[in-house]
């Protein structure tokens, strides 16, 4: 990790207005992405990886409100721009990879032109030279035959082609901070690998910091240099992926990865992780959100949640970890 | 054991490293089922000329599942993996008697099921031996039901319980399943997706199937909860002495839950044998590229793996003599244009269609 993160988020807080009280989605989510690395937030559906990331891309339901926190990025903080700047800043400096990209893509405009528009608004391209590159983009990110693809509406596309096409249009104008939000959810495995190879490769190639959101912890240790346990709005560690997968700290990323199918696992041996994810609608809730599904649990667990860190960047907020 | 059922072009016998799988005839017996469907030509056109054209310029068809033979013991787990769009879910409506096959049959335990109409299945005997869990329990639960009517449903049509007995029953089934019965009362959208799953599976062995065709049960779940469904799956197995189907395309899970994998690829079955055998001396490049793309932390970064590039071909009449996996296959050669390969075995229970198997087969994985 080089010595200025290329985006740092510090003590982010969001919370959702609903009808039925206050949802507390993030508390106090911190974390640091160098350039060039490939960072993982991984957590249960209902943990606020992408809430994490709508946050940092300004791009909240306007139900959410970010209540506290900064998201450094190059000396300025994003959530304090304007919805002018930050709209300047996104798809050029900033960019996001959306989960499904049939439904992210426009269906009734032609993926070249999709692209061509990225170009044009923020590269400063001509709508002639747009064309070029758009189909140079293609090309990129291997979609065969990319000066008929680019003609092509993504309807016409398969899964696999449409999330080249989303990628495509993220790395179209060189970002230097790239979020991926389960890229590849609902592709086919032999998909999936070809689409990691894809933008880890490209990361790796133009130095860009790049955080993967996903489910699953085998991709995540497969394709990250770091990983980001998160459970219900909190980073519960923060570790580098093999430091995490031989001797995870906290008790809840220990579970996680015993639940998660491996090679080498037998049914019987796999861990399943008892209760569920707390109410965050809650007034009253505890530090630590885990402490109601939690084995280690102690009487210290009621006081303010602290965060030890390893000489290796292996950070936990835990009191007793293991 | 000892002698494979006769059934056409190289079937894999029930095996004898099928752990539990018991003697005697299987259970599910699938012959060169074929289904294909007619594509392309447009709706009005047809219409306008009923007879004549139609005779004349032949409809183009898509061949779904193509000459797909297998079977399964009683006891005993075969899972079905491929890519979206290789037929399986064609493959599991025709054998769950949702679909008309074109050509081929379905035999469960000796008696032909694929000449009874899908229409009039659901009114025949038979539909209590093939029970089905959809893949996102969520999506497939009536919405207006609460839990108890959505496992009531099938005990009140197929098994005409009704009163107290029909209540015992769902309770029973509740419990079996681990959803508490203070649930019963809710509605889909009141429970969560381990509890949904619980609901979809409880319904489906309701009325006590010989074979549980499972569509990717864990796939919309988080591994927390995937882990306790597949092992309420694995026990309800042993207890209720059902087969299963088990269809994903999650390899980790496919490993972990089955006797026998049958890996599919555009309507064909390219290679079939025990669980264990296949992912250690994967004999198909296709296989081979699937196993290679199952994210591992352990693998080293500098290990050549396999990776497709390319598409699929079109399953639209795809020419009979050119294998179907030529243009992605890493190894294609002429020969795969000359001659489709077959299903051969390798060695007992595995077989693979590929002229190159042996090939495969000499590189661990």
């Amino acid at each position: 990790m080089s010595a200025v993160p290329a985006l740092e988020v510090r003590d982010l807080s969001v919370e959702f207005r609903t009808r039925s009280g206050i949802v507390r989605a993030l508390d106090n989510v911190g974390f640091a992405v160098g350039k060039g690395e490939t960072a993982a937030l991984v957590g249960e559906s209902g943990s606020g990886k992408s809430v994490t990331a709508y946050a940092v891309m300004r791009i909240l339901d306007p139900a959410g409100k970010i209540t506290a926190g900064r998201a450094m990025f190059g000396g300025i903080d994003l959530l304090q721009q304007s919805e002018k700047d930050i709209a300047e800043l996104r798809g050029r400096d900033l960019s996001m990879i959306f989960q499904s990209p049939r439904t992210a893509l426009n269906p009734i405009r032609r993926v070249g032109a999709q692209l061509a528009d990225v170009l044009v608004r923020h590269a400063g391209a001509t709508s002639a030279g747009a064309r070029t590159q758009a189909i140079e983009m293609l090309k990129k990110v291997r979609i065969p035959d990319p000066e008929r693809r680019a003609m092509a509406y993504p309807f016409e596309l398969s899964g696999g082609m449409c999330q080249r096409v989303m990628i495509a249009l993220a790395l179209a104008c060189r970002p230097a901070v790239l979020i991926a939000d389960e890229p590849t959810t609902g592709l086919d495995v032999t998909t999936q690998a070809t689409i990691m190879d894809l933008i880890t490769e490209l990361a790796a190639e133009t130095g860009m910091a790049t955080i993967l959101i996903t489910h699953d912890l085998g991709l995540a240790a497969e394709y990250c240099q770091r990983i980001m346990v998160m459970h219900a709005g909190h980073v519960v560690e923060d570790a580098p992926t093999s430091a995490l997968m031989q001797r995870a700290l906290h008790p809840y990323s220990a579970k996680l990865i015993a639940a998660t199918p491996a090679a080498s696992a037998e049914l019987d041996r796999l861990a399943s992780i008892p209760g569920n994810l707390p109410d965050l609608r809650r007034a009253d809730l505890p530090p630590c959100r885990y402490c109601a599904r939690c084995e280690r649990r102690t009487d210290a667990c009621e006081q303010p949640l602290p965060r030890h860190v390893q000489p290796d960047g292996h950070a936990v907020a835990c009191w007793n970890p293991l | 054991m000892t002698s494979p059922p006769d059934v056409g072009s190289g079937v894999a016998g029930p095996l004898p490293t099928a752990g539990d799988a018991t003697s005697g005839p299987p259970l599910l017996d699938v012959i060169e089922l074929r289904k294909r469907f007619p594509v392309g030509a447009p709706a009005v056109g047809r219409l306008l000329t009923p007879f004549v054209a139609r005779s004349r310029t032949r409809q183009p068809l898509l061949h779904a599942v193509d000459d797909v033979s297998f079977t399964i013991a009683r006891g005993e787990t075969v899972g079905l993996v491929g890519e979206s769009g290789c037929g399986k879910s064609t493959l599991v409506r025709l054998i769950n008697r949702l679909l008309d096959p074109t050509d081929g049959g379905i035999r469960l335990a000796g008696e032909e099921l694929a000449l009874i109409r899908a229409r009039d299945f659901a009114r025949s005997r038979h539909r209590a031996r093939i029970q089905m869990v959809f893949q996102d329990a969520g999506d497939s639960l009536n919405p207006r039901y609460t839990a108890f009517d959505a496992i009531a449903d099938p005990l009140r049509r197929l098994k005409r319980l009704t009163g107290t007995a029909l209540r015992a029953r769902v309770e029973e089934l509740a419990d079996l399943t681990g959803l508490p019965q203070i649930l019963l009362g809710r509605f889909p959208h009141q429970l969560s997706g381990g509890q949904k799953a619980r609901v979809g599976i409880a319904r489906a062995i309701a009325v006590e199937p010989e074979l549980l065709i499972l569509d990717e049960p864990t796939a919309a779940l988080d591994v927390s909860v995937q882990v306790v469904i597949l092992q309420l799956l694995q026990s309800l197995k042993q207890r209720l002495s059902m087969s299963y189907l088990f269809v994903s395309h999650d390899l980790n899970v496919v490993r972990l839950l089955c006797d026998r994998v049958l890996v599919m690829y555009l309507g064909r079955i390219v290679e079939s044998g025990p669980a264990a055998e296949v992912f250690a001396r994967p004999a198909h490049f296709y296989t081979r590229a699937l196993i290679d793309s199952i994210p591992d932390p352990a693998r080293s970064k500098a290990a050549p793996r396999a990776r497709l590039s390319g598409e699929p071909r079109s399953p639209i009449d795809p020419d009979p003599n050119v294998c179907r996996f030529h243009g992605r296959c890493p190894r294609g050669e002429v020969r795969c244009t000359q001659s489709m390969p077959v299903l051969r075995r390798l060695t007992a229970g595995h077989e693979a269609a590929c002229h190159f198997a042996e090939e495969v087969t000499a590189v661990p994985v």
